[in-house]
């Protein structure tokens, strides 16, 4: 499904403060695999998602996404395959667009973005039985600005939102990050649930190694660029909560 | 001529350009300075074709391919060259007096024994109100249009750009395409007051543009005043407030001057009044809290 080879990302090349962030990583990751990537800060995990995503390119090697080049293919054309949920909630919506508003645009995300109304009574009603769907009472406020909304409430609609459009790939970017714990379970489930359901293949990155331990069916750890350990399926889930924690001790 | 149909015909023929303001700063939350220049722009045009006879159907499709070229510049000096939307809008304003004055040859151009959009279609015998009907005509056609745009997918599509860059670029929009547009769409709007402007007041003059950003400003900072202080979410409403705005500032320029400020001091009330409906919110929310 993905395929990196030989990726080099180098930041400020030839400076003083010259940082090699990813250093020659070889990944390939199946269609439906669940993988999640650990590792210290400074590691390069995010940095190798905004690779995967297109928000940077690298500075060497190549990527491709469903047998197709995307190692020149800038973020926004990537979305053909991409979804993303972002660290920060607030950068996964817009805050001064309606939640109706912010759905429409995820429900187009593959398509040009015409001149005509989108919104309509239809797309409205679809709308309320997936956001139902959390459980959230958030249904009967579809015309409520999202900014009005607390960071759990918008990250898990966030998530909700890149299912609306044919999606692929699921990019999480430590989506719980900011969260309290109540709500980062709910996000985390919702982000399980819609991946099996869909059959997406999805890449989270995280600090949370009990999330690390809990979902995915392979994960890798980065140190300084590189992968340095790489689990699959049994060997992920012979793998004990406690062994996660030594690999960072 | 009446005190209040003038004043209203002029916030009339400004809304355009709060329209314009209201999409490069609220939309896209751009400070676009190429204003003053797409203005004067819209207005050289205006008085170099009509007093060539050229029809308003030849006329109007002018202005606005002018005013959205010269948007459509700033917006790609913005996006393409990585230069800031207020420089890049300052060094396109700048160039465009010179364009200006080129076009017209003279520094001032009088429209005299033309027909104009006011004097070809007839509601009203007095010259006055018939430029009034065919104003609130010409702007409500306007404002659907734009109202319109804003609820489509495209418009969706805008109103984010400006919003939450990083949202809209995961949903699969070219930023800078979208800038370019808007800043296009903006300047049209400004050009078509230009337009309006000239045909009003029988003249071009190369100096007409100087400051009048301010006057789209005042309108928008207007309508977001009452936006917040009402709570609305509504396209629409937004839209009628923004048109309101442009009307309640041409209000309070012409109440300034009427009550015997002298002319000389109106740009420096007009800055000052700006100014408080800007700070007076910030301040009492200061005292509240």
């Amino acid at each position: 499904m993905i395929e990196l080879r030989q990726i080099h990302k180098i930041f400020n090349k030839g400076k003083a403060n010259q940082v090699n962030a990813v250093n020659c990583v070889d990944l390939t990751i199946a269609e439906k695999e669940f993988l999640v990537i650990v590792g210290s800060n400074g590691s390069g995990k995010t940095t190798l998602l905004n690779l995967v995503a297109g928000s940077i390119l690298p500075s060497s090697g190549s990527i491709s996404i469903n047998d197709t080049d995307v190692t020149k293919l800038p973020e926004y054309k990537r979305s053909e395959w991409i979804a993303r949920v972002f660290q920060n909630p607030l950068s996964g919506t817009a805050p001064d667009l309606s939640i109706i508003d912010n759905f429409r645009l995820a429900a187009i995300r593959t398509q040009p973005k015409g001149l005509t109304i989108g919104v309509n009574p239809n797309f409205k009603s679809r709308v309320k039985d997936k956001i139902a769907s959390l459980g959230m009472g958030l249904e009967n406020k579809t015309e409520q600005l999202m900014g009005t909304l607390s960071g759990g409430q918008r990250q898990a609609l966030t998530l909700l939102m890149s299912v609306m459009d044919s999606c692929k790939v699921l990019l999480l970017d430590e989506p719980t990050a900011a969260l309290d714990p109540r709500s980062a379970e709910i996000v985390m489930k919702t982000a399980e649930r819609l991946v099996n359901e869909f059959g997406l293949t999805a890449i989270l990155v995280t600090h949370n190694l009990k999330d690390a331990f809990t979902y995915g069916n392979r994960i890798i750890q980065m140190a300084e660029g590189k992968i340095i350990k790489d689990f699959r399926e049994k060997g992920k889930s012979a793998l004990k909560q406690n062994d996660l924690f030594d690999w960072f001790a | 001529m009446d005190f209040y149909l003038a004043t209203l015909i002029q916030g009339l023929c400004f809304s355009a350009i709060a329209l314009g303001i209201y999409i490069s700063m609220k939309i896209f939350n751009i400070p676009d300075i190429t204003t003053d220049g797409s203005y004067t722009l819209g207005g050289v045009i205006t008085a170099k074709l009509l007093m060539a006879h050229q029809p308003i159907y030849i006329v109007l499709p002018a202005v606005i391919a002018a005013g959205a070229a010269a948007g459509a510049l700033t917006g790609i000096i913005h996006t393409k060259l990585k230069i800031n939307a207020l420089l890049a809008g300052i060094l396109v304003m700048y160039a465009l007096y010179s364009i200006n004055l080129s076009i017209m040859g003279r520094s001032n151009i009088p429209l005299t024994n033309v027909s104009t959009l006011f004097s070809m279609i007839n509601f009203a015998s007095d010259p006055n109100k018939n430029t009034f009907f065919v104003l609130i005509g010409f702007v409500a056609v306007i404002a659907v249009l734009i109202g319109y745009l804003l609820k489509t997918d495209f418009g969706i599509a805008m109103r984010a750009t400006g919003n939450s860059e990083s949202m809209i670029r995961a949903l699969g929009v070219n930023t800078d395409r979208m800038k370019i547009i808007g800043l296009a769409l903006a300047n049209a709007l400004t050009a078509l007051s230009g337009f309006l402007i000239t045909q009003f007041q029988s003249f071009a003059d190369i100096n007409m543009g100087i400051g009048i950003v301010i006057t789209g400003l005042g309108s928008v900072i207007i309508a977001e005043a009452l936006v917040n202080w009402f709570r609305i979410t509504s396209v629409w409403l937004t839209l009628a407030l923004v048109l309101s705005g442009a009307i309640i500032f041409q209000f309070v320029i012409a109440v300034t001057l009427s009550i015997g400020v002298s002319p000389t001091l109106l740009k420096l009330v007009t800055a000052v009044f700006v100014l408080l409906i800007v700070g007076l919110p910030r301040l009492s929310f200061k005292n509240s809290s």
